[in-house]
């Protein structure tokens, strides 16, 4: 519809905008019917919106205003927060900008906004001629401007960091509401002017025809429609579609349809149309043909666990994030010269670091267990990950899984001998044959210091020279950290290097 | 356990029946002065045996004594002790009255049996010496050997309280079939050297008592039910032709996780408050570099028949490190490297770890498994993704199956995988699936006519399911109880059919 005083319904831009939100877009709904249930619908879609395409308000910020208590044009600035004050949404009095966002930062509804331009040199506004704050995006509304029940016509206005998705969120808006007009599914424009002299005519209300290929709608559903039936079907969806030929459909794709991209969009609808449950009854099996394969890492870990198994071992399921404290202090590690993976947003503190050894879940383990009759003898067979700078051996992120063996040994006494043995075990199963003083195949042990292990009672695990794990008597500090307090032999090997070195050894 | 007293009991018994032919067990008791219980005890034993005696249960009705009669019987009757204990010349009534216990009741009864007579007074031994009747009695009837004891006297004795009458089971032994009188030891066990000497042949043996409890000498190993569940599923894969993807890297690029799948910059699911990202090393190296152009345009200005999303994409955003939030990231990299050389029909799958950054409560937690299967092929259709969801689900138990269109970012068209739950009478959800959008697979190279179908659900919640446990954290992670895993030693898919016990 065209505007009524095309003068009074602009949007004009200011320069400062462009640092922190440079997009606008608006347009106007006249003589609206406002009941309690259109107005909560109302206000329903625009925090949808706001939670979902705008991206809790970053994207996009909605504003509707009671037209009738403004006057056009409008100015969208951005000022120093000592500048702006106003009687915000439910208030009685002015306050003045920075102190409404130290207000709001206490506020349960609004305090998650407030990081948007809260650090910002100038704020957004919208004001209009005589002064009176519409809004402050993506803050708050004024309360000047509030919508009632008794409003009639109605201004509204989208800010942005994203162009496109305004006009989206704008179109939308205005699809859903403008049936409640007296001339329902009308809207009257807003003209923006941007400081360098763009003018934009807002809503854009975009149609656009997509085009869909009958062949590859029924390739897609697995069915053999015609064009004009497959038309039809689109038409139940709300999607106006008409038959061209025998195997096109040209769909007109309305502006409240803006997650159309792609022709499968549209077959996707058709496939809705024609029924899943009518699909389903006439289900088929592709016909590729392969032969299944392991991946051999798995393939042999899980040859492993049954090894350790056999071997009387219990398996333990534990959690690849660590809090720093059980990977770091209460082992005795220090992180420093660790190469572990810092995660950067944790909720909680047991999400802060991703585990470079499996030995602190088994002693956490160990420690939820003490009613358990001893000896208690657990393992895992799982990923650490470290950090790496080899592209090929990182997969081009930067950080590696690598996969070990952990056993531990508890009991009111015990010696590293036990886990020795089952050591022996895993390197008979692996065929790694021991070492003799003449040979610099297979694997031995020496006596190697490790902060989690009692000094003297830890020896580093060897293969062809290269060390591959440790094994030894859990240090009694790490077992009184871990709320423990009798003795515990253990082993932790990097599996991946004894499977490297094996190979290269054949 | 009898040992070798009891084989001379029972030795004695079989001597007896040999000799008599009939053995009444507490009348044998008292003439062996053993206890009756012993004597049951042989009986029992050799009754044991088989067939080489008969046994007849018979209620008798006996006399014991009480606690004053026991009393009585080993200290003397009262009037005993009193004669026993006055000198020759006697002594005054008001001394015995003072000085001894139940005077009255002595000195009647001694008076009575004339062992005393009254002097003025004082009283005197009237004879030299006495027989203590009731103590011989009592002493008697305490052995058993009540049948001695007159019942008119008995009577007067039940009258004092010094006896009563109790039931008693005694047990009536004769030959039987097989008797014999040379009872062999019972043997327990069966040795090498019987084995190696044949000895065993001319030994009788206890046999063994099957409703004791078995032992076990050392606990054995276990695999964790969790871990147990996984091995299933990896194996149905197998079955079904499919190839394991190599999932061991839990840290990805953004780009791998989000842009290669035509997920866009500005999804909320890549917000900090729903994926973890890594702080160090918080740049990913590198991603294939003429990939990525295809990717920039694809999401930016479209191609490939789609408008694309119309967004300024940003490098660095893709280059951001985090936990995958899916293994889908992988995929895509199969994905990729297939189309690099050179595609063909593949059927892939993974089951592994993947990270959400979301709010803990029981049935989340931040670190899951999640497990996926993907088919690529020329032209699959939707009716063959229902085909592979139905034979994978087949194969664990459910076979009643419904699909709901869904959205997912990357897959068009979607569905949402329900299966009817018997014991809650409702459709439950078990998975998620689709069709790989053709804006992700064009830009890796993969051919227009092909079409990929994928679906996937976690690990943990079947297992949830199927070990009816509630809280996810008695599943899996160190808080679990060590119970678990040692009661369900033994993984078996037939356990997850959504009854009405575990729900």
């Amino acid at each position: 519809m065209p505007a009524k005083e095309t003068e009074k319904y602009k949007l004009i831009v200011k320069p400062s905008t462009a640092q922190v939100r440079p997009y606008v877009v608006g347009a106007v709904l006249r003589n609206m019917k406002f009941t309690q249930a259109v107005y909560d619908s109302f206000i329903d879609l625009q925090d949808k919106l706001h939670q979902n395409l705008a991206r809790k308000r970053t994207l996009v910020a909605i504003g509707t205003h009671d037209l009738d208590t403004v006057s056009g044009p409008f100015i969208y600035d951005a000022k120093v927060p000592q500048d702006i004050s106003f009687v915000p949404l439910n208030q009685s009095q002015a306050i003045r900008a920075d102190k409404l966002l130290e207000m709001y930062s206490h506020d349960s509804h609004l305090k998650e906004y407030v990081p948007i331009i809260k650090d910002k040199p100038v704020y957004p506004v919208i004001t209009d001629q005589k002064g009176v704050v519409l809004s402050m995006p993506p803050i708050i509304n004024g309360n000047h401007s509030k919508i009632t029940l008794n409003t009639r016509n109605v201004f509204i206005e989208c800010t942005a960091t994203d162009r496109y998705k305004a006009q989206i969120v704008l179109d939308t808006l205005v699809c859903m509401f403008s049936g409640y007009c007296d001339q329902p599914y009308t809207v009257e424009p807003v003209q923006v002017e941007y400081p360098d002299g763009e003018r934009v005519q807002y809503p854009t209300l975009y149609y656009r025809q997509q085009e869909a290929s009958v062949s590859y709608c029924n390739m897609l559903t697995g069915v053999n429609e015609t064009a004009e039936s497959i038309a039809a079907m689109l038409t139940t969806m709300s999607l106006s579609a008409k038959p061209q030929g025998q195997d096109k459909v040209i769909v007109e794709v309305p502006p409240t349809r803006y997650d159309i991209l792609h022709e499968c969009d549209i077959a996707e609808d058709f496939a809705v149309a024609y029924g899943f449950d009518r699909l389903a009854a006439d289900m088929k099996m592709p016909p590729t043909n392969t032969i299944g394969q392991e991946f051999e890492l798995n393939y042999l870990s899980d040859k492993l666990r049954l090894l350790l198994s056999q071997n009387n071992y219990t398996e333990a399921a534990t959690f690849s994030l660590y809090s720093r404290i059980d990977m770091g202090e209460r082992m005795k590690v220090n992180l420093e010269n660790e190469s572990w993976v810092k995660v950067a947003n944790p909720k909680t503190t047991e999400c802060e670091a991703v585990r470079i050894s499996l030995l602190p879940g088994l002693l956490k383990t160990l420690s939820a267990n003490k009613h358990i009759s001893l000896p208690l003898k657990l393992f895992e067979v799982s990923d650490v990950v470290l950090r790496d700078t080899c592209p090929s051996a990182t997969r081009g992120t930067g950080a590696r899984n690598q996969r070990h063996i952990c056993a531990i040994n508890y009991n009111v006494k015990v010696g590293i001998e036990k886990v020795q043995g089952l050591l022996d075990n895993i390197m008979v199963a692996l065929k790694v044959p021991y070492a003799g003083d003449n040979n610099s195949q297979g694997y031995y042990l020496e006596e190697k210091e490790h902060p989690s292990y009692f000094p003297g009672f830890c020896g580093s695990v060897i293969i062809s020279g290269v060390p591959v794990g440790h094994i030894g008597l859990v240090h009694p500090e790490v077992i009184t950290n871990f709320n423990l307090n009798n003795p515990a032999a253990a082993l932790e090997i990097d599996m991946q290097k004894v499977l490297e070195l094996i190979n290269l050894g054949k | 356990n009898m040992g070798a007293e009891g084989m001379d009991v029972q030795q004695q018994i079989l001597h007896a029946l040999e000799k008599n032919g009939v053995v009444i067990s507490n009348e044998f008791a008292v003439s062996e002065k053993e206890t009756h219980q012993k004597v049951v005890g042989a009986i029992k034993s050799l009754e044991s045996l088989g067939n080489v005696i008969n046994v007849k249960q018979i209620a008798l009705k006996t006399w014991e004594c009480t606690d004053e009669g026991n009393n009585l019987a080993t200290s003397g009757s009262h009037e005993a002790r009193l004669f026993n204990s006055l000198p020759p010349e006697g002594r005054s009534l008001t001394d015995i009255k003072a000085s001894f216990p139940n005077s009255n009741f002595a000195l009647g009864a001694a008076m009575k049996n004339k062992w005393l007579k009254k002097e003025g007074e004082k009283v005197i031994p009237a004879v030299s010496a006495i027989e203590d009747e009731v103590q011989i009695h009592l002493k008697a009837i305490a052995a058993g050997g009540e049948n001695s004891v007159p019942d008119k006297i008995k009577a007067e004795y039940k009258k004092r309280k010094l006896i009563k009458e109790v039931d008693m089971t005694v047990f009536e032994v004769s030959k039987g079939s097989a008797f014999t009188t040379s009872v062999m030891k019972q043997e327990a066990e069966l040795t090498k050297e019987m084995i190696e000497s044949g000895q065993w042949k001319g030994k009788t043996f206890k046999p063994f008592n099957f409703k004791s409890k078995g032992r076990i000498e050392q606990r054995s190993g276990y695999l964790h039910p969790l871990m147990q569940l996984r091995s299933e599923f990896r194996q149905i894969f197998l079955e079904m032709g499919f190839t394991e993807m190599p999932t061991n890297n839990y840290v990805e690029s953004a780009f791998w996780n989000f842009d290669a799948l035509f997920q866009p910059q500005q999804h909320p699911a890549r917000d900090a408050h729903d994926t973890f990202y890594v702080a160090e090393p918080g740049k990913t190296i590198s991603v294939p570099e003429d990939y990525l152009q295809k990717v920039k345009k694809t999401h930016s200005s479209g191609g490939y028949g789609s408008i694309g999303y119309q967004y300024d994409w940003s490098r660095e955003e893709a280059h951001k490190n985090l936990l995958r939030t899916h293994t889908t990231a992988v995929s895509a990299r199969m994905l990729y490297k297939l189309a690099q050389e050179g595609f063909q029909p593949v059927k892939f799958f993974s089951i592994d770890r993947v990270f959400r950054n979301e709010t803990l409560d029981a049935t989340h937690l931040a670190e899951f498994n999640q497990i996926e299967g993907v088919v690529a092929d020329y032209s699959l259709s939707i009716k063959n993704l229902m085909g592979l969801i139905k034979g994978f689900f087949e194969k664990i138990g459910i076979t009643k199956l419904r699909f709901k269109p869904a959205y997912n970012p990357y897959t068009e068209p979607s569905m949402e995988i329900f299966s009817y739950h018997e014991g809650l009478k409702k459709w439950v959800e078990v998975g998620n699936s689709g069709m790989f959008r053709p804006e992700m697979l064009r830009p890796m190279g993969i051919p227009e006519k092909v079409t990929v179908a994928a679906w996937g659900l976690s690990l943990e919640r079947p297992a949830m399911i199927m070990y009816g446990i509630n809280n996810i954290r008695e599943l899996v992670g160190p808080r679990v109880k060590m119970e678990l895993i040692l009661d369900n030693p033994l993984c078996t898919i037939d356990k997850w059919t959504p009854t009405g016990n575990n729900s």
